[in-house]
């Protein structure tokens, strides 16, 4: 319990860290508030359209007779649902591609690391694009939209991976391991998985930003999710769609826009003071012990 | 000839196995979907309500085969494809029959390029610039300049350019909304069409420019910090270089290379990143003439334009490769 607080301590050193995680909180809770929403999240026509912002609706209400702030805590919860399924199937997929290639090495390295190089020349979004034309059924649901858009994100993580498991590869204690008999399964668990970890904690961070930030244009495009579905994606594109700067209703378009923006600049905030925490020449840099 | 065997035979041989394998890729990838194109096409016609006899449908279903290029084996097609490729033929494009594929492309292509050159290689020398100078300097007032970056640099391009579209267009009315230029306006050489030109392009190039110096400004932030450290700066400042000339002659010229290479990357983002650009703005390059094709299933012009990006994509980070010796001396008398 005492290391955890010392890393907070640590952490909280950080204003980008400080600032990031009071968002984050913040953003959560709001998230969490739909759950007494008085509102249905799709039913239209529920409160006297095209309010200002008041006491009673403190964000207003949209040109769907919707509460727009209601709306938001669906929204944010459910960007954040496509977020953490995209993340933790690609890192899956990454960490178990990354540290095969690195650690088997030979035919299965040189086959997997094309297969990642030939992904990352491809153009990725006309592809993520076109098969979320074909399976746009399938892909309207939350979930479902999360794991298509992992399958997309894995390639330069597992790279990262697997450079690292390849100096790991040549560590003492990984020959150790190998010379006192130990299985290559637990190998891998035992001894290497732990030294991969703290890639794909940073990078999940990093990989959620990517996944709301591509969610948000594929709802611009018209594909993804369900368009009556709040999402911060869909929320901002129903505002786009039905006018709302031209009928004067600026809280209906400004509320998803200053949520994106503080969604993402937290979850890179974040992912930044984290990473630079677990890299101790960059903490040195901030305590003052440079050269 | 060392040099050739060690650096440029292996990437050359990596260059022609990743374009090979990413037009095989662009030519599979169709193919496993399960849409069929051409019952697609052959159920369109049904629903106009036209009888077709059996013998007709047939040979509806030959022709539109030989369009695609769907006829015999997958081998077959593979060939096809290859000969396709090679002849710079990827037949007519279906949405817009009988306009052949390429003019489609040709008619966009130098708005895609003529937008995306100049502002990635501009907010490359510009990041390259301004990264050097506050990663050295360090000045108080930079710390502003650094905060700024780290806002803009995790917001997404389509809500940066949203952003900026609502305030230059909508808020304060400075730049049109849509368009590559204005409209009733023939695409003749005189003044004012160059400069409606202009205008209509600055607020595309200037989202375009935003982010992409936010994002090289960072990692050269972070390079020159690392390079300012090394020994032989050190050594050069206590020795009395001027500082001036320290900073551009042997900081920025040493954290640069790694610059090079993401700038590789940078052109080879271009052709996806292009399409979000151009359908915020509706400009009319090749992003916008391929969502138009992606909507309507306009499979020859999809796989053109697939191709063409995959080919500029590696011939880029192989022509940097190219040209990266005379940068990095390093590489060169090894």
């Amino acid at each position: 319990m005492g290391k955890i607080k010392a890393v907070f301590y640590d952490l909280f050193k950080d204003y980008r860290f400080t600032v990031a995680f009071v968002v984050i909180v913040l953003l959560l809770f709001l998230a969490f508030l739909s759950v007494f929403s008085p509102y249905h999240p799709q039913r239209m026509y529920q409160v006297t359209r095209g309010l200002p912002p008041s006491l009673e609706h403190p964000l207003g209400t949209n040109w769907l007779g919707q509460d727009v702030f209601w709306q938001l805590t669906f929204a944010i919860k459910n960007s954040l649902i496509i977020a953490v399924v995209a993340a933790f199937f690609s890192r899956i997929i990454a960490v178990i591609v990354g540290i095969v290639a690195g650690y088997k090495g030979g035919v299965v390295d040189r086959v997997l690391t094309t297969v990642g190089d030939t992904t990352m020349v491809l153009p990725f979004l006309i592809i993520l694009i076109i098969i979320s034309m074909i399976l746009k059924d399938w892909a309207r649901h939350l979930s479902n939209l999360g794991l298509l858009l992992a399958f997309f994100s894995w390639a330069w993580d597992a790279r990262v991976i697997r450079s690292q498991v390849l100096s790991l590869r040549e560590r003492e204690f990984v020959l150790v391991a190998v010379l006192s008999g130990m299985s290559t399964f637990k190998i891998v668990r035992k001894q290497l998985l732990p030294h991969v970890l703290p890639i794909v904690f940073t990078t999940f961070i990093n990989n959620m930003s990517w996944a709301i930030g591509m969610e948000i244009t594929l709802a611009y495009l018209g594909l993804g999710i369900d368009p009556t579905v709040p999402t911060i994606g869909t929320m901002l594109q129903t505002a786009i769609y039905r006018q709302a700067l031209f009928l004067g209703l600026w809280w209906w378009l400004l509320t998803p826009i200053i949520t994106a923006i503080l969604l993402f600049v937290a979850l890179y905030w974040l992912s930044v003071s984290i990473s630079e925490y677990l890299d101790p020449r960059a903490r040195f840099q901030r305590i003052g012990l440079k050269r | 000839m060392s040099f050739v065997k060690r650096y440029l035979i292996p990437r050359l041989v990596q260059y022609i196995l990743v374009t090979f394998f990413g037009l095989t890729a662009v030519f599979l990838f169709p193919r496993f979907l399960p849409v069929d194109p051409i019952e697609q096409q052959l159920s369109q016609y049904q629903t106009f309500g036209v009888y077709v006899s059996p013998e007709q449908q047939e040979e509806m279903m030959n022709t539109l085969k030989q369009l695609y290029g769907l006829e015999g084996t997958l081998w077959e097609q593979f060939m096809v494809f290859w000969k396709r490729l090679f002849t710079g033929n990827f037949g007519p494009s279906l949405s817009r029959f009988p306009t052949p594929v390429n003019q489609v492309i040709r008619n966009s292509l130098p708005w895609t390029i003529g937008l995306l050159s100049t502002t990635t290689i501009l907010s490359w020398i510009i990041a390259v610039l301004a990264g050097g100078i506050v990663g050295y300097y360090r000045k108080r007032w930079m710390e502003a300049l650094d905060i700024l970056v780290m806002i803009i640099r995790p917001v997404p391009y389509y809500v940066m350019a949203l952003i900026l579209l609502i305030l230059f267009a909508y808020v304060f009315p400075i730049f049109p909304l849509s368009g590559g230029v204005g409209i009733a306006r023939g695409l003749t050489l005189s003044w004012q069409t160059i400069l409606s030109i202009i205008k209509h392009a600055i607020l595309p190039a200037l989202t375009l420019l935003i982010v992409g110096i936010s994002w090289q400004f960072q990692s050269m932030k972070l390079i020159v910090q690392i390079v300012r450290s090394e020994d032989h700066v050190w050594y050069s400042r206590t020795a009395g270089v001027d500082d001036r000339k320290l900073v551009f002659n042997h900081v920025i010229r040493n954290a640069m290379l790694p610059m090079i290479t993401q700038l590789g990357l940078q052109f080879g983002s271009i052709f996806s990143g292009t399409l979000i650009t151009e359908m915020v703005f509706a400009y009319p390059g090749v992003g916008w003439i391929l969502y138009d094709a992606v909507m309507k299933a306009d499979y020859n012009l999809i796989m053109g334009i697939m191709c063409i990006s995959v080919i500029a994509v590696t011939t880029s980070i192989f022509l940097l490769d190219l040209i990266y010796p005379f940068f990095d001396p390093r590489v060169r008398y090894r």
